[in-house]
């Protein structure tokens, strides 16, 4: 195929990502498990590349885990996600910046359900007339948040301080990406890359100085399943998925697992736990597990920022093989601290195994 | 904050009453039955509308599907038996646990060479079932009461599917030592790494304001999330009942541990 030609192919496969002025969404599996995330996030935006990003305390959850493991109706979160949107038009932001990947899957599902059945539309604005007073307009642009992160991926190289290199060897880390299913699963055109060829990670991990591990399962979903993970005797499918994954990925011997969404670098760092736990079987060398960092983190550890001010003290499987390949410092005595430097604690084990 | 006052049959204290409540409550749905047709019903759905056009069952949607690897199904004869319009057929799927399989990632969605997707089929499903009160005849749909005392209530009432205290160490032991280390100093730890947990303003885990909870209840009451509740619950209750469960306060909190935790071991791919 002739260059153009090709140029024209991967047009389908590119999005377009407001570049300021974000009215921002948070996620609920984010903030119990990567709070740190969040904030390192919001960091990178208004410090680093001086970017308008802008939070209202009044914003609430999508409710998507409760619509995905169905015990809410879809008129009640089309209604609720029509109250974040009157929350962005009021405050006169037009472009939203959603922290979770359930959350922009739904808004995605909720906005086309609008264009293709515009009675759903005037149905949910009579609905949110009547319960809350309020009205709003549909967004111009709906970005996930890792989509910004990409978008100003080589300027965040450009300030960075570390690269994704090991430093002892001068070889590039091999790095694992995992997509979150509903970034471009459901609608292939809202995320970089498309569902085949996704490269929202792969562009930041390539643009940082790593090398993207190509793997069979890649796209395998981590086995959240929503009830499948939120009912306890249901887990068995989730850490199924979870392993099938990780063997999958083990004979490339990955320096770390990077995710963009909010649950699957939880389960990826909790199962790799639990599959030691049941099968005494580690998937990184000397018994330590695969790091899983998010990309929040990940784009700080390259921004040189403190792992323990990024929550990264809240992984069960250790990262600090990762800081230690990046020569990055890192005080091991300030982990377990509170904000004002006093011991909190150590957990009883970190890591993959006793 | 809002206290859950949203009960149930607030009205009928009694186990007599309440028996005598939902006996009439079941010959009332029974005698509407016939008139239900369950495939219409679904086509009223607008994702069923968007999830099934025209299926040819070649049966990537099963290859693709992690469910479908793990457990004994199989979206491709899903499909199959709904498009095929029987309606005990139909039925028979509504009250079984085939259709609470599936994770909804959504992988078939990319792969359907029909544009069809078999997880907004199921999403469709779902709900009939609970509108129907089928989903307590299978152990997976029985499981919808625990989520919704944890996950709707966790919404309508704090504003969010889950919270830091959801994460009880016994509940939740897969969070390892390090998930028990984060429940047990949590105020600590969220301050630490800049989280405003339970606090005013914006921030993770903040308060989320009255007033805004007070519109998401609104919300509910006004979009059927109520309705979908309180069927769960009732049809839940009496479930309970049947099984042998009591409790004068009417919560079940044994039957709720129970489809919690329960498996029949008779779920997987063999």
């Amino acid at each position: 195929m002739k260059k153009e030609g090709k140029i024209q192919v991967w047009q389908d496969y590119q999005k377009e990502i407001a570049d300021d002025h974000y009215f921002y969404v948070r996620s609920c599996i984010r903030q119990n498990f990567f709070p740190g995330s969040e904030q390192t996030f919001l960091k990178i935006l208004r410090k680093e590349l001086n970017k308008d990003i802008y939070e209202n305390p009044h914003h609430t959850s999508c409710s998507g885990i409760g619509y995905h493991s169905d015990i809410v109706p879809f008129d009640t979160i089309q209604t609720i996600i029509a109250r974040q949107f009157a929350l962005m038009t009021e405050a006169g932001y037009k472009n939203l910046a959603v922290s979770c990947i359930t959350s922009f899957g739904i808004y995605n599902e909720i906005i086309e359900t609008w264009k293709e059945f515009p009675d759903e539309l005037e149905k949910v604005r009579t609905f949110l007339k009547k319960a809350t007073g309020r009205e709003f307009e549909i967004p111009q642009n709906v970005a996930h948040a890792s989509d910004i992160v990409y978008k100003f991926r080589n300027k965040i190289s450009s300030i960075g301080k570390n690269r994704l290199i090991n430093q002892k060897t001068g070889q590039p880390l091999k790095i694992v990406e995992h997509i979150g299913c509903h970034y471009s699963k459901m609608f292939p055109c809202k995320g970089v890359g498309g569902a085949e060829f996704p490269y929202v990670l792969a562009g930041m991990i390539e643009s940082w100085g790593g090398e993207v591990i190509d793997y069979p399962e890649r796209r395998h979903c981590c086995g959240f399943g929503f009830r499948q993970y939120l009912i306890m005797s249901n887990r068995g499918y989730s850490v199924s998925n979870s392993r099938k994954k990780f063997e999958s990925m083990e004979p490339y011997h990955p320096d770390a697992i990077v995710s963009n969404c909010p649950g699957c670098p939880m389960f990826l760092d909790r199962w790799q736990y639990v599959i030691q736990e049941m099968e005494n079987k580690t998937y990184g060398p000397n018994g330590q597990g695969i790091p899983v960092l998010t990309y929040e983190e990940l784009a700080g550890l390259v921004l040189g920022y403190n792992p323990w001010d990024m929550g990264m003290q809240m992984h069960q499987t250790n990262v600090e093989p990762l800081l230690d390949k990046m020569e990055i410092e890192y005080n091991p005595d300030l982990k377990y601290t509170r904000k004002d430097g006093k011991m909190i604690g150590k957990p009883m084990m970190v890591g993959c195994g006793w | 904050m809002r206290q859950n006052t949203h009960k149930c049959l607030p009205q009928i204290p009694l186990y007599t009453e309440l028996f005598e409540f939902m006996k009439n409550y079941f010959r009332i749905v029974n005698t509407q039955k016939p008139k239900m047709e369950l495939y219409q019903e679904l086509t009223k759905d607008v994702r069923f509308a968007e999830g099934l056009k025209s299926c040819m069952n070649c049966g990537i949607c099963t290859a693709i599907c992690p469910a479908a690897e793990f457990y004994d199904y199989d979206p491709r004869i899903l499909v199959a038996t709904v498009q095929s319009r029987n309606e005990k057929s139909i039925e028979d799927l509504l009250k079984s646990d085939v259709i609470w399989y599936c994770g909804e990632c959504m992988s078939c969605k990319t792969r359907c060479p029909r544009g069809n997707c078999p997880g907004l089929v199921i999403m469709a499903l779902r709900s009939l079932s609970q509108e129907m009160g089928y989903f307590v005849e299978s152990e997976k749909g029985r499981q919808q009461l625990a989520i919704k005392r944890v996950v709707g209530e966790n919404i309508v009432y704090r504003g969010y599917c889950i919270l830091p205290e959801n994460l009880v160490p016994e509940l939740h032991p897969e969070q390892g030592p390090v998930g028990e280390w984060i429940f047990e100093n949590k105020e600590d730890i969220f301050e630490r790494v800049g989280a405003n947990y339970k606090g005013d303003g914006e921030g993770a885990l903040r308060q989320i304001p009255q007033e805004s909870l007070d519109e998401l209840y609104r919300i509910f009451e006004i979009t059927g999330g109520f309705e979908r509740f309180d069927k769960i619950e009732n049809f839940s209750k009496f479930k309970a009942k049947s099984m042998g469960y009591t409790d004068p306060e009417e919560e079940y909190p044994d039957y709720v541990k129970h489809v919690f935790t329960t498996n029949n071991g008779k779920h997987n791919r063999q």
